[in-house]
């Protein structure tokens, strides 16, 4: 931290006396400023009135029984893909490569679909994607892991490079499996013979998706918690030194870990071809494999506030569809009503953690988030 | 902590109950919907007639699924042909935007179908799969698909795909472009064998081929010693790339770009280098007043109208439909200010012999594919995996696209002389 000789005016000072009841009291305060602040930009830009809209977005996230099973269909690839992110971020490894960890995970899936339709029984198909899948995205996770536990590279840039490396195969595959030539697009992989599709689960084809992130959300909650691997996690995110110190192969640790990770990315990638898309595309990802880690920070990468995290921007998304159509504001438009309400919540746990006081003579501590 | 979670364990048992009691609430709206629409449709039955005579509005709602937005000139000229049919019918049309082509675009249809459309459009080629799961699942709801090559072939009675002759619009875009060269030939800023067009595709597919070269071919029928580079993006809609493909050719030599992608990416990149430019989709002038020089566009609104109309009236309409000239489907937008003199002139001679047949674009004398006239050529028609060859489209001497019997959507994707291609990755 740089300090100055000069005495600041205003210093900040941790704070940790706030009980539970007023951090979700701020918490709140901040949705409300930011619902307010949205409302009065959406009355002054487009003079329409901000109840309708924040109306329409509700109805765009919930107004039919399908609108409401497609939001929570999202919200569940979103929470998976967040869920995976978190055993490697509690580490305090950077993996930002979900978004590439998920799209392998999905071109497994698509290569069973496509390579094995005439050959091999619908079920074996479905049963090698399970196998395939995860370990494509256990395999993404594994090489920058690995590198990172051998030769200490930088696991960011690795994880990032990997997406692209990822992103590139996948474009790869497009070429050679498109239909018509030339076209850039697959389609819908085995339309008539729905071989190696997902199977629906309790008559739904959207209860899947939900099943395996609850599932996941509770086993994820238990094994970083309570068991002994969550426990090391912990230790090595706390301070490599220590988990030395006290007998834990920090190296082991992170690949285990990551392959963790991977495989769970992977898992949201096979559901995102064979059980909601039945497609490959470069964008089948959409950009979640960063937003999972925007979820999982803001939900202090607690398992089950996850699903509060996951929820918010998953509404707003589909609730922006519904402003554009319904009122031709811009998708776009819903992206700022979305930053603006993301700032505010980001912004408040600020508040949570310091208080501003006037410069007296201090010596300015360094405080780390908790 | 407890306490925290325990909050937040209410907190969501809320929200799921909340999501539940809307869940059965709109069920039964629902239902009260479909009886709505059963009784509707006894009722149209017996007014259309007399709604129709005296010229009234349709009772009918009709949703429109775009890709992108108005900013991609691609969609903007579908929601405006939506938006002008369905003004001259009397009806709103709900019009979705930015539907990825995956799953979303299943969703989106069935929304449609769920807030009582009976006609759903969709513009993307990669709609299509997800526009025909849509349509098995609501046989009594019209789905059309723009640019789309299954419907001849998935035998559903209410999956339609919809194109124009458009490689006719782009022959006399074309010819724009030649006589523009002509005159750069004339006065001496290049000469005849500079006269290198550039033109930036999207990706090496028959709708991308078909149309550059249909637009060559109208360029050299005016300026003979005309050649054309070819770069391709990857992409129906990358703003950057396609002005970088638009710099690189233009870098190359090329003194007049054309393109066949969706963002203003290449116009942008004409206008600031000076360089003329034939536009697609609809008029640039506005953002390009100086290198502007005309656009073909397919007019999507009487296709809509001849659909909906249809629709309405609960008859059956063409499975597969191709817009020509004679339906205005096909149109050039006004001319730029620094087309050559002449040019509309020379427009409307080609217009005319296209329209009465004595003339065709693709006809096999005016071009060789690898030193050689075509006498034959079997096209992917019904498209398949394995791009297998099942119609035989040279006929009378010429090659037809978008035939009487094929499909509407393009299949010339041949590589004809004097075109070279950059780059074909994608």
């Amino acid at each position: 931290m740089k300090t100055k000789v000069r005495e600041p005016k205003f210093h900040l000072v941790k704070r940790d006396d706030l009980s539970r009841y007023q951090r979700v009291l701020i918490r709140l305060l901040s949705i409300v400023l930011a619902l307010i602040l949205c409302a009065t930009i959406t009355a002054i830009t487009t003079g329409i009135n901000p109840f309708e809209v924040f109306g329409s977005i509700v109805s765009g996230a919930f107004g039919t029984a399908r609108k409401t099973w497609i939001t929570l269909q999202d919200l569940s690839v979103l929470l998976l893909i967040a869920l995976a992110l978190t055993p490697a971020f509690t580490m305090k490894f950077w993996n930002i490569g979900g978004e590439g960890q998920v799209l392998v995970g999905g071109l497994a899936t698509a290569a069973c679909m496509i390579c094995f339709e005439q050959k091999l029984p619908s079920a074996v198909i479905i049963l090698l994607s399970v196998i395939a899948a995860p370990l494509a995205g256990a395999l993404w996770g594994f090489i920058p892991a690995i590198c990172k536990a051998k030769w200490n590279t930088n696991e960011t840039l690795m994880t990032l490079m990997m997406n692209y490396i990822a992103t590139q195969l996948v474009s790869y595959f497009i070429i050679i499996w498109e239909v018509p030539k030339g076209s850039g697009k697959i389609g819908i992989i085995n339309q008539n013979s729905h071989a190696g599709w997902m199977p629906q689960v309790f008559g739904s084809k959207y209860m899947l998706c939900i099943l395996v992130a609850l599932i996941t959300m509770v086993f994820l909650y238990f094994y970083i918690g309570y068991s002994k691997h969550g426990y090391e996690i912990q230790v090595v995110g706390e301070s490599e030194n220590t988990a030395r110190y006290v007998g834990i192969k920090v190296g082991k640790v992170i690949v285990r870990t990551m392959l963790l990770s991977g495989a769970l990315c992977g898992i949201a990638g096979m559901l995102l071809v064979g059980s909601i898309n039945h497609t490959i595309t470069t964008t089948i990802a959409g950009g979640q494999g960063f937003t999972g880690v925007l979820v999982a920070w803001m939900a202090k990468f607690n398992p089950f506030t996850m699903v509060l995290s996951a929820f918010l921007i998953v509404f707003m998304d589909r609730g922006a569809g519904e402003i554009a159509t319904q009122f031709g504001l811009n998708q776009s438009y819903a992206d700022i009503l979305t930053g603006i309400i993301l700032f505010f919540i980001i912004g408040c746990e600020f508040f949570i953690n310091y208080r501003i006081k006037r410069a007296e003579k201090h010596e300015n501590k360094e405080g780390s988030s908790c | 902590m407890k306490k925290f979670l325990a909050l937040l364990l209410a907190g969501t048992m809320t929200l799921s109950l909340c999501a539940c009691g809307s869940a059965t609430q709109t069920a039964s709206t629902d239902n009260a919907v479909a009886a709505d629409t059963s009784s509707e449709v006894q009722a149209d039955a017996s007014e259309d007639t007399a709604a129709d005579a005296s010229g009234e509005a349709l009772d009918i709602k009709v949703g429109f699924i775009c890709l992108h937005d108005e900013n991609s000139t691609y969609d903007l000229n579908f929601i405006n042909g939506a938006k002008e049919a369905c003004a001259k019918l009397g009806i709103e049309p709900i019009i979705k935007t930015n539907i990825p082509e995956g799953q979303e675009c299943y969703d989106a249809a069935c929304e449609l179908a769920d807030a009582g459309c009976s006609f759903i459009f969709a513009d993307s080629f990669g709609h299509e799969d997800y526009m025909i799961e849509a349509a098995k699942e609501y046989p009594e709801i019209q789905f059309s698909h723009a640019t789309g090559t299954k419907a001849h072939t998935e035998n559903l009675a209410n999956y339609h795909n919809a194109f124009a002759s458009i490689y006719e619009g782009r022959y006399l875009a074309g010819i724009v472009a030649g006589m523009k060269l002509n005159e750069m030939i004339d006065a001496g800023t290049i000469t005849a064998d500079q006269a290198k067009i550039g033109y930036v595709g999207a990706f090496t597919y028959a709708e991308v081929i078909s149309g550059y070269t249909s637009f060559f071919l109208g360029a050299r029928s005016v300026c003979p010693t005309a050649t054309m580079e070819v770069t391709f993006t990857g992409s129906w809609y990358d703003e950057t790339a396609e002005k970088e493909g638009a710099t690189k050719l233009i870098q190359d030599g090329c003194v007049l770009i054309s393109q066949h992608a969706d963002s203003m990416g290449a116009p942008t990149a004409c206008e600031n280098a000076g360089v003329p430019d034939v536009s697609y989709n609809g008029s640039t002038k506005a953002a390009c007043p100086n290198t502007f020089l005309v656009s073909s566009r397919i007019n999507w609104a009487p296709y809509f109208e001849y659909a909906i109309t249809a629709t309405a009236k609960g008859e059956a309409y063409d499975t597969d439909w191709t817009g020509t000239i004679a339906t205005d489907s096909v149109c050039l937008t006004e001319l730029g200010d620094s087309v050559a003199e002449g040019t509309q002139e020379a427009i409307d001679a080609a217009k005319a012999k296209i329209q009465d047949g004595s003339l065709h674009v693709f006809d096999t004398t005016t071009f060789t594919v690898e030193g050689k006239p075509l006498d034959s050529y079997m096209a992917d028609v019904d498209t398949d995996p394995a791009y297998e060859g099942d119609h035989e489209v040279v006929t009378d001497g010429y090659f037809n696209e978008s035939g009487e019997g094929f499909r509407s959507a393009p299949y010339f994707d041949l590589q004809i002389d004097g075109i070279s291609l950059l780059d074909t990755a994608f």
